[in-house]
């Protein structure tokens, strides 16, 4: 078996749990959100193994190397520990639905690496070969997932708090009868961005550690940096809306939502639009 | 006067005090910040004016946007995000210092009322006999209480990791931290970059702005290396250095290798790989038309020379067998640019082995003077980035300090529990400061126990 067959399967397997989470969605059939998590661990497992395999294939090739080295494999990555993240969100809090609006964003990472990217390992250029990209990887994309999950309890929240305000009782308004209150809304936000923040804060941290020890600046203010402090910044002030009187509720959920934004400009906008030192850009 | 005055004082310190000031602060920096990763920093303004054109360029100069983050308004942001966070502490301290250190150990009505959690228990034991248990069993179920007896009813009080409240505290102090670790950075310490040609040492390091710095030793570059992988992606940049003492090798300092991502640091100066190229050098003659007035004339590869007509050559690329490219021909040749005066380019072959096609050349070209390539002495050298932060300890020191703090502020919570015994009845309450809905979980389970254990 190979991991780029794994990878396919992973991929149809997030598209299947997409679906069923929908069709839970629409029907709230128990079962159907039972089959949807049931499928999202499979493709969970499939990719956990492909990306083991992955890197086993790298040193068979004589080019070993953590598979985190180019865009093809961060996306992977990125994929990998959204559904991560939304897993252990469920096995604490039990809500299925959220999957509804998370597993998209797994979908679309999947679909878009094996469609439409480059898949060749690569032997690591100079200025990634460090242990260093390894730390700064791994907590920076487990903080960007957080952060995707928060985004897409924000949506829900969104949509739930308008239906619920512009027609409490009519058959829309009831379509979000099956979201978690939007209190537990509004809380899981929270909880995810308390799980992405000091992730991000550490995969700020380790790449200025890293940029330091490779070439004696711990802070050069690259575009890349600056998108990762203004995405900081953002989440910052959401933790601080909190305290704040008047920027809860659905203020918080639109800054989560900017936040997450600002997140996937800086992820991938950056290299698209803006020239700097990461060397993820390019693409193919 | 006096009052008035005091007022403008008053709400000028509320204002530091504010979150909303706070947010406002966060959110500028996030929004403004975008501008420096627009437009590019540090280069010069002149090739950015091109595209923009002289008067935007200009108001972008006054405005700081070609390096936004030295900018007057940047850092003015900067210190006003400092005194936000340090009014906001001091005003927020004492309250904190009150709970941790003052606790309320007595259950009044008031805080009675105030409590998400609580139960009251019927008992018949004696007081005293209830005091006992209670007191064992927070003691070791939760934690050590502090036990008060008013008119005949015992309060019991006792608190998990008070000291948790502070960690929002270390988190703002973190970041003080750090911009101090900053400072100190750009006040002492320097960031440069050499080049050092293979075989060659320096003894003076270039910083962007401001003079050299002589750091009082030497380094050599013994060589410098390029690998690449079979597919011709480079794998490696090594220079092996030395550093001389007065000239003579330092022996732990003999020899080092010094690749991307392995720098190597003598007497708190660090030199980073960074870059390589070609520094050899190139001889060339030349003479007029008829072949004599011979000169010497050597030029490097990222120089230029100046002809006696006023155009500049430099070289673009050398060979050591023309044949390869034109058959027929032999020897070595160099393939030079020529900017005329008139503001022409031009591109021409000189060769070693054939000056008839070089004086041929010239005479269609119109006058002299006619060059003659001799040969080349290959070098390569060695680009470094060259640092000294005597402030990254600190700035880690902050990190490491926010880290923690961040951690504790999210995952620990300061849990308290009272309990009021008496005559006939029981009261256990109790309250977290953070995240109260695994509080009362925990606490169902606690009070569940107490129950049973009293009973
Ligand atoms: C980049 C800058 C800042 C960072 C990273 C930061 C970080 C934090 C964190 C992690 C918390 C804990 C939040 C929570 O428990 O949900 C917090 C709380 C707080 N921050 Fe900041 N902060 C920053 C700037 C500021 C500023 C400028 C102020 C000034 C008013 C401020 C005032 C507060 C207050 C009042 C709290 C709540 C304290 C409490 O719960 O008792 N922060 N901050």
């Amino acid at each position: 078996m190979t991991s780029s067959f794994l990878f396919n399967i992973t991929t149809i397997a997030d598209l299947i749990s997409m679906l069923l989470f929908f069709a839970f969605l629409a029907s709230r059939s128990k079962a159907l959100g039972f089959t949807g998590i049931t499928v999202a661990y499979a493709g969970f497992l499939a990719e956990t193994v492909a990306i083991a395999l992955r890197w086993k294939e790298s040193y068979d090739m004589g080019v070993g190397h953590a598979p985190l080295s180019n865009l093809y494999e961060s996306v992977v990555f990125f994929s990998w520990t959204i559904v991560l993240i939304f897993l252990l969100l469920d096995l604490k809090y039990r809500y299925r639905v959220i999957g509804a609006f998370v597993m998209p964003f797994a979908l679309l990472g999947m679909a878009w690496a094996q469609l439409g990217m480059n898949t060749g390992i690569e032997p690591l250029v100079p200025a990634l070969q460090s242990n260093w990209l390894l730390y700064h990887v791994v907590t920076c994309f487990l903080g960007y997932a957080a952060f995707a999950v928060a985004c897409g309890i924000s949506i829900m929240y969104l949509i739930k708090a308008n239906l619920t305000e512009s027609s409490p009782a009519s058959r829309d308004g009831r379509i979000a009868d099956i979201f978690p209150p939007i209190r537990v809304l509004d809380d899981l936000n929270y909880r995810a961005i308390m799980v992405g923040f000091p992730l991000l804060t550490l995969g700020i941290i380790t790449g200025a550690a890293w940029a330091n020890y490779a070439w004696g600046t711990y802070w050069s203010w690259d575009p890349k940096e600056t998108w990762s402090l203004i995405v900081w910044f953002v989440y910052a002030a959401f933790l601080h809306a909190r305290i704040t009187k008047g920027w809860v509720g659905k203020r918080a959920a639109w800054l989560s939502v900017v936040g997450f934004a600002a997140t996937i400009f800086c992820y991938l906008g950056v290299n698209l639009f803006l020239s700097g030192l990461h060397s993820y850009g390019g693409g193919k | 006067m006096k009052t008035r005055f005091n007022a403008v004082v008053t709400s000028v310190w509320n204002g530091f005090c504010s979150l909303k000031l706070a947010m406002f602060i966060l959110i500028s920096l996030a929004v403004l910040s975008i501008i420096g990763t627009v437009i590019p920093q540090g280069i010069p303004p002149e090739e950015y004016l091109a595209l923009i054109g002289p008067t935007k360029a200009r108001l972008y100069q006054v405005l700081g946007f070609f390096d936004m983050y030295h900018s007057w308004w940047f850092i003015l942001l900067l210190y006003l995000l400092t005194v936000n966070l340090i009014c906001c502490s001091i005003k927020r301290l004492p309250r904190i210092w009150k709970i941790v250190f003052q606790p309320e150990t007595i259950m009044t009505q008031s805080l009675e009322s105030s409590f998400s959690s609580i139960k009251t228990i019927s008992s018949k034991t004696d007081v005293h006999l209830l005091k006992e248990k209670t007191e064992a069993f927070l003691q070791t179920e939760f934690a050590k209480p502090f036990v008060r007896e008013v008119d005949g009813s015992f309060h019991l009080f006792s608190q998990q990791a008070p000291w948790c409240r502070f960690s929002v505290y270390v988190v703002h102090l973190s970041i003080i931290i750090i911009f101090i670790g900053a400072i100190i950075g750009t006040q002492f310490g320097f960031k440069g970059y050499v080049t050092i040609t293979e075989g060659q040492s320096v003894d003076r390091i270039g910083v962007r702005s401001g003079t050299d710095i002589i750091p009082g030793f030497s380094v050599r570059c013994e060589k410098f290396s390029l690998a690449q992988y079979p597919n011709g992606a480079p794998k490696e940049f090594k220079s092996i250095l030395t550093v001389l003492e007065k000239g003579v090798p330092v022996p732990e300092y003999t020899n080092v290798r010094v690749i991307v991502n392995k720098p190597m640091t003598y007497k708190g100066i660090t030199f980073y790989q960074s870059s390589y190229g070609n520094a050899g050098q190139y001889f060339f003659t030349t003479t007029d038309l008829e072949g004599k007035n011979l000169t010497d004339l050597t030029m490097s590869s990222n120089s230029s020379a100046t002809l006696p007509d006023g155009s500049s050559i430099h070289v673009l690329e050398t060979t050591p067998d023309i044949s390869l490219y034109s058959p027929g021909l032999s020897g070595a040749a160099a393939q030079l640019e020529i900017h005329t005066p008139g503001g022409n380019t031009e591109q021409v072959v000189v060769y070693a082995n054939h000056p008839e096609l070089n004086i041929q050349h010239a005479k269609n070209h119109g006058k002299g003077p006619v060059l003659h390539y001799k040969g080349e002495k290959q070098a390569v050298y060695t680009g470094l980035q060259v640092a000294k932060d005597p402030g990254v300890w600190v700035v880690w020191a902050g990190c490491a300090l926010m880290v923690a703090g961040i951690y504790i502020a999210f995952f620990l919570s300061h849990r308290r529990i009272w309990v009021r015994i008496q005559k006939g009845r029981v009261t256990i309450g109790g309250n977290a400061h953070k995240n109260p809905a695994s509080f009362n979980l925990f606490f169902d389970q606690l009070s569940e126990k107490y129950t049973s254990h009293i009973s």
